[in-house]
């Protein structure tokens, strides 16, 4: 890994070069995709106010908090979903169903409801963010070894001592798993109720500053939502690393 | 046996059935505007959707959706392949396709809308198929880095051709894998295949629900809730019927592999 970096820098040097080299050649029409220096400009320009930074917060504030929810309803709802059989035979079908349905099917029924208000953002991150959370923590429930749940119980384990000392570090690594995967769920759809249905945060800015024709601001801030979303995913993956030390596929994962 | 699969359709049915019947109970006698009844917005429904909208509405959203997905698929196994065989490739692109992957796809459409507005198909295909790519291209490599180094070597020690090695040996080790990554792309067509429509269409699915929630027809625009919903499950239906075929070996090996 350590060894690949320089390699990975190199890479990166290359794309930027190349985004530098095609609108400077005239290869790509300027006005469209500015040089890789001049969003590079932008952005520092865009970093010296304070209404990005405001849109920033904003964003993020709505993404944690919709995030933090999504993974309080799904967690609790999988446990107990998972934890009695009758219940998962009989929700299964339900939530096969209303998994898929995709998240933006709401957005009309939001606008109708809060408008541009950040409810409205809230509502579509918790609807899209909870089915990867619930979904995880059932297979991680089902993962119990059956022989440990035995052990337990002839040891009289109680309800909760199991739940503490059995199904929830069998469940654990799926459910960070379902968190890294909400977490960028809900940055998406986050994003996506700034942009089109016009709540305050960074998509906002974005749509504003490509239907205002200023082209490097719009990619500036493009480059900002992309850093952020890179931050979530390696955050999430050295939470997951950190609280999943002891367990084989993490310690697997070190020994290769 | 047949009592069990009764209960077995029973307990698939029973939730939907209660939650459906809730809906028409809470909203029979509402006079809410944003909560029409239930029997209202079904009576709606086929005015809606059965008449030419499907041809000038539904048909296009679904074959934009399917073309710009299937580019994704083709195009992210390709390169997923190539970056995922060669090792200084590998190295060389890490980080800038973990960059890409991680902009979130809506932000695309704006970008794309910066090149040739944002009237025609052909942008949203693109936008379609770029938000699709990365998760097909990423999980992709990850598949075809885990392939096995001794069945790699069998291959090559009985002279198999290197067109044979990938479709014998490297595809088909890679695809759970692939698979997983088509699975997750799915739903981001979806998602941008609405968005893309939302920005700049007067025609399609997504354009036609704005419509309604525009114009304030409240029932309609349900129906048009109703229409992306049954789109999103039918499409992860015939992901799994899809997958079901293609990766069967798959399950049989793991399930052998269990000891079940």
């Amino acid at each position: 890994m350590r060894r690949d970096l320089p390699l990975g820098l190199l890479g990166l040097a290359i794309t930027l070069a190349v985004f530098e080299v095609l609108p400077r050649s005239g290869l790509v029409d300027a006005a469209y995709l500015p040089p890789a220096s001049e969003m590079l400009r932008e952005l520092g320009t865009v970093a010296g106010e304070g209404e990005f930074w405001e849109a920033t917060g904003q964003t993020l504030r709505g993404w944690v908090l919709g995030l933090l929810i999504a993974g309080a309803v799904g967690v609790s709802a999988g446990i107990v979903i998972g934890g009695v059989p009758l219940f998962r035979e009989f929700t299964a079908s339900t939530i096969e169903f209303l998994r898929p349905i995709p998240s933006v099917a709401l957005i009309p029924l939001v606008v109708l409801i809060y408008g541009s208000r950040p409810q409205s953002a809230l509502i579509l991150v918790v609807y899209a963010a909870t089915w990867p959370v619930l979904v995880q923590v059932l297979y991680g429930v089902a993962d119990v070894d059956p022989v440990a749940r035995d052990t337990a119980r002839s040891y009289r384990f109680s309800r909760l001592a199991t739940a503490r000392t059995v199904v929830w570090p069998t469940a654990l690594p799926y459910v960070l798993t379902g968190f890294r995967l909400a977490a960028a769920v809900a940055l998406i759809l986050e994003i996506t109720a700034e942009l089109v249905v016009g709540v305050p945060g960074l998509g906002r800015s974005i749509g504003v500053a490509q239907s205002s024709g200023a082209v490097p601001r719009t990619y500036a801030l493009v480059i900002v939502v992309g850093v952020i979303g890179l931050l979530v995913n390696v955050l999430a993956r050295a939470l997951e690393r950190r609280l999943l030390h002891w367990h084989p596929s993490v310690r697997r994962e070190a020994v290769a | 046996m047949l009592a069990n699969s009764g209960r077995r359709v029973a307990a698939a049915l029973l939730v939907p059935s209660v939650l459906v019947g809730l809906w028409w109970v809470l909203t029979a006698g509402s006079t809410n505007f944003f909560w029409p009844p239930l029997s209202t917005v079904l009576r709606a429904f086929p005015d809606t959707w059965f008449g030419e909208r499907i041809g000038t509405d539904v048909l296009p959203s679904v074959a934009r959706l399917t073309a710009g997905y299937l580019a994704a698929v083709v195009l992210g196994v390709a390169a997923g392949v190539a970056i995922g065989r060669i090792k200084t490739l590998r190295a060389l692109t890490e980080p800038t396709l973990e960059f890409f992957r991680a902009i979130p796809p809506p932000v695309l459409v704006p970008v794309i809308a910066l090149f040739a507005g944002y009237t025609g198909d052909l942008s949203k295909i693109i936008t379609i198929a770029l938000g699709c790519l990365w998760p097909v291209l990423l999980n992709t490599v990850e598949g075809v880095r885990a392939v096995d180094e001794v069945l790699l070597d069998t291959a090559r020690s009985y002279r198999f051709r290197r067109r044979s090695r990938l479709r014998h040996v490297i595809l088909p080790a890679a695809s759970p894998q692939i698979a997983a990554g088509a699975r997750q792309a799915l739903s981001i067509a979806v998602i941008l295949m609405v968005i893309s429509e939302l920005f700049g269409a007067s025609h399609g699915l997504g354009a036609s629900v704005v419509q309604f929630q525009r114009g304030f027809a409240v029932p309609q625009m349900w129906t048009g809730i109703i229409v992306l919903g049954l789109l999103g499950v039918a499409l992860s239906v015939i992901f799994r019927i899809v997958e079901h075929r293609a990766l069967g070996w798959y399950r049989g090996q793991r399930q052998a592999d269990r000891g079940l």
